[in-house]
């Protein structure tokens, strides 16, 4: 037998972490996580405590403030539940940020050239177009990988960049605004505007609020109750199961892209049609990728990564707040959202893996 | 032609503001103000940014309301500031978080802040909204302010038409078909033209404000093209370094990009927003302020160029205090004619001047003049 003369430390796979025991590891790492941040913080001269006061209540600290970073998760939120859906079936769709943009692209069509039909059904065909349409794009990648087994990855990244270049056409070219200025595409009418529910508490928040709320309930029943969900479950675990049980993987694969580009899809006209209010190329705003991280970080569970979303949407808002007040560069806070991802996703990896060395496997 | 019009019904709204209070009777014969005056103590003023304050262009903005902050002796917790806020939904939400502190003023600069601005003046009337570099004024309490920068770049361009051996003078250009832009470009080549009616201005758009290292790269070309001056309307001095490692000059834009490229750089256009800021910042607390618009110049200190440096070419001081003083005298600004466009079309005749409709926006729009070629 062939026998290591150094003693390379090798990564094996750990048995079942108790969730107990899981949750203070995680809890440890963001505790780890702020302490590093800490160190960086004071290394710049900044005092961490004061810094990390601010960031919170820079998040929450007022009802204003508390609204906005309620409309910072909405998007996210229901990006995520758009990439779960396609991660549970081990579908790995880096295409959300594109497939977002084409949902805002299809809303704002009807908002901008059909403005004259009756609201409710501007509103519903908005919402309507950009599930389709991103849905129909998410379906390129799902049938190329279903006929000729394309890497998904790559093939949903890029399509990502042709979006936003299709955006970058349509606003220098036939969607131009003619009000003139630099290059822009025109705002949306009122009609065609999202409407806005008040809440005593925090004021105005637009009716994507309710929808995205009532979608992490939708997609929490659909993946645990019914039939199309445990498919994808089985899909996700073994697809040589899965069509042993002779469930039609192809069709699975299909169906279950096309629900998760188009949740994407509905996350973007959301965001078009509310806060937004103008068709940008900034439109999705990199909510695409975090969503990637929100679902890994919430184990691909839907009510977690309404949790994570808003953690994240808290951290984004706080950043914000903590440039505001100690008049920190961006690239700082940036290094800041490095530096706490890096930890809690490590923490992720040590949950489902351990590393150790040769010498101790019994020769 | 939209635009013209709109512009045209600014200009129009404006000028009946203007007789309205010119023909107001004698006892208030100053517009009054719809606001109250705010104790110094109790003011907050607010500012969105499309940048940092480590960018050229955000940088002088952020330079100049911490010079108000100096003039009116406020504390730093008195002027809040939202950095690298993008042209989305998230600067609605800086808006709102600078109302919910408290802020009687907010600025904005960038000029995708317009309507977003405008929208939430409407649903705060108590609250001023000044916006930068667009067009739009409620009437109420929003207005937008901006300078002659092109003034400030005709100046520079002589000091570029003076150094220039190769008679190619390089630009590099953020946005194409837009007014501010191609003004800039007009007015800087005007400048060269004054000097040396032989150099040619060689433009490369880049379709963004900021972009280091495409605005480096862009510059290695226009060099490439033989160009010895790089002159530029993006934000970074990534032009100017490019020039000082190709052993050229440049003329920068924002702020003195001297330190930058010691070697190269030879002056430039620069702001000096302090002054617009403080002017409406004084109004607010003495409960002066109108929703008037301003468009300033080097007249008013809104611009200049940045001090000469050691690299220009003998003679240019004087040459730019010669025109210096023709634009000062009120008789004579840049966009006087006879000037031709790059098609050979005669845009503006002897004697006359472009009105500022067609400066910020109408003609300048897609104008480029004799001696500017897209490359």
């Amino acid at each position: 037998m062939f026998k290591p003369l150094l003693s390379a430390p090798h990564v094996v796979q750990r048995g079942e972490v108790k969730p107990a025991a899981a949750w203070a590891y995680r809890a440890f790492a963001v505790l780890i996580a702020l302490a590093a941040g800490g160190v960086f913080l004071a290394s710049l001269g900044y005092n961490p405590f004061r810094v990390y006061a601010s960031m919170l209540m820079g998040a929450l600290g007022t009802p204003g403030m508390q609204r906005e970073t309620v409309k910072l998760t909405i998007p996210l939120a229901m990006a995520s539940l758009g990439v779960l859906l396609a991660f549970k079936m081990r579908f790995w769709n880096i295409g959300a940020e594109g497939q977002f943009a084409l949902g805002a692209v299809a809303a704002s069509y009807f908002a901008n050239f059909q403005p004259q039909l009756p609201p409710a059904l501007l509103i519903s065909l908005m919402a309507a177009s950009a599930v389709v349409l991103a849905g129909l794009w998410g379906l390129v990648p799902a049938w190329f990988k279903t006929r000729f087994g394309t890497n998904e990855t790559l093939f949903t990244l890029m399509l990502n960049y042709i979006v936003l270049y299709i955006i970058t056409y349509l606003r220098e070219g036939p969607w131009r605004d003619p009000a003139g200025g630099f290059a822009a595409t025109p705002r949306f009418p009122r009609q065609a505007r999202l409407p806005e529910l008040h809440f005593p508490s925090i004021g105005n928040v637009h009716i994507g609020l309710i929808v995205m709320l009532l979608a992490v309930v939708l997609v929490y029943l659909y993946l645990r109750y019914t039939k199309q969900g445990y498919e994808i479950a089985v899909v996700g675990q073994n697809e040589r199961t899965a069509r042993y049980a002779g469930m039609p993987v192809k069709r699975i694969v299909l169906r279950t892209m096309f629900l998760s580009a188009g949740i994407c899809g509905l996350a973007g006209m959301m965001q078009v049609a509310g806060p937004d209010r103008q068709l940008t190329d900034a439109v999705a705003g990199g909510r695409g990728f975090t969503a990637v991280s929100v679902v890994w970080l919430a184990r691909l569970s839907p009510l977690g990564s309404l949790a994570v979303a808003f953690l994240f949407s808290v951290m984004q808002k706080g950043c914000s707040m903590m440039q505001t007040e100690f008049r920190i560069p961006a690239s700082m806070s940036d290094i800041l959202q490095g530096i706490v991802l890096f930890f809690v996703l490590g923490a992720e990896f040590f949950l489902q893996y351990s590393i150790r060395r040769r010498r101790e496997v019994p020769a | 032609m939209k635009q013209s019009r709109c512009f045209r019904f600014i200009a129009l709204s404006l000028l009946l503001a203007l007789l309205a209070g010119g023909l107001a009777p004698a006892a208030s014969a100053e517009v009054t103000s719809a606001f109250k005056p705010v104790p110094v103590e109790e003011l907050k003023v607010g500012m969105v940014l499309i940048g940092s304050q480590d960018d050229g262009f955000s940088g002088a903005h952020y330079n100049g309301l911490e010079g108000m902050k100096t003039a009116l002796g406020l504390k730093d917790e008195q002027v809040l500031y939202k950095f690298n806020v993008p042209e989305t939904a998230e600067c609605d939400s800086a808006l709102r978080e600078l109302v919910d502190a408290g802020c009687q003023i907010i600025f904005g600069n960038s000029w995708g802040f317009m309507n977003f601005m405008e929208e939430i003046a409407e649903e705060y009337p108590e609250v001023i909204f000044s916006h930068c570099s667009g067009y739009k004024n409620n009437g109420v309490n929003f207005n937008n302010y901006f300078g002659r920068i092109y003034q400030a770049r005709y100046l520079a361009g002589i000091a570029a038409g003076m150094k220039t051996q190769t008679n190619k003078i390089g630009y590099v250009a953020a946005w194409a078909d837009n007014a501010e832009v191609n003004g800039g470009i007009n007015a800087f080549a005007l400048g060269v033209q004054s000097v040396n009616p032989d150099a040619v201005v060689y433009v490369k758009y880049i379709s963004s404000w900021f972009d280091p290292t495409l605005e480096k790269q862009t510059a290695v070309a226009l060099l490439a093209l033989d160009c010895d001056v790089i002159a530029q309307h993006v934000d970074t001095s990534m032009p100017q370094v490019a020039a000082q490692e190709a052993g050229k000059f440049g003329c920068g834009y924002n702020t003195d990009m001297t330190p930058a490229a010691p070697d190269a750089h030879l002056t430039a256009p620069i702001w000096h927003w302090a002054s617009v800021y403080t002017a409406q910042v004084q109004d607010v607390v003495d409960g002066t302020w109108v929703p008037e618009n301003y468009f300033l110049g080097l007249k008013e200190g809104m611009v200049d160029i940045s001090p000469l440096s050691k690299n220009v070419a003998p003679g240019t001081a004087e040459k730019i205090e010669e025109a210096r003083a023709r634009i000062l005298s009120g008789e004579w600004d840049v966009f006087t004619g006879p000037i031709s466009s790059n098609a050979g079309e005669l845009v503006v005749k002897e004697g006359e001047a472009l009105a500022d409709a067609d400066i910020t926006g109408g003609l300048m729009t897609n104008l480029l003049i004799k001696g500017v070629e897209v490359k």
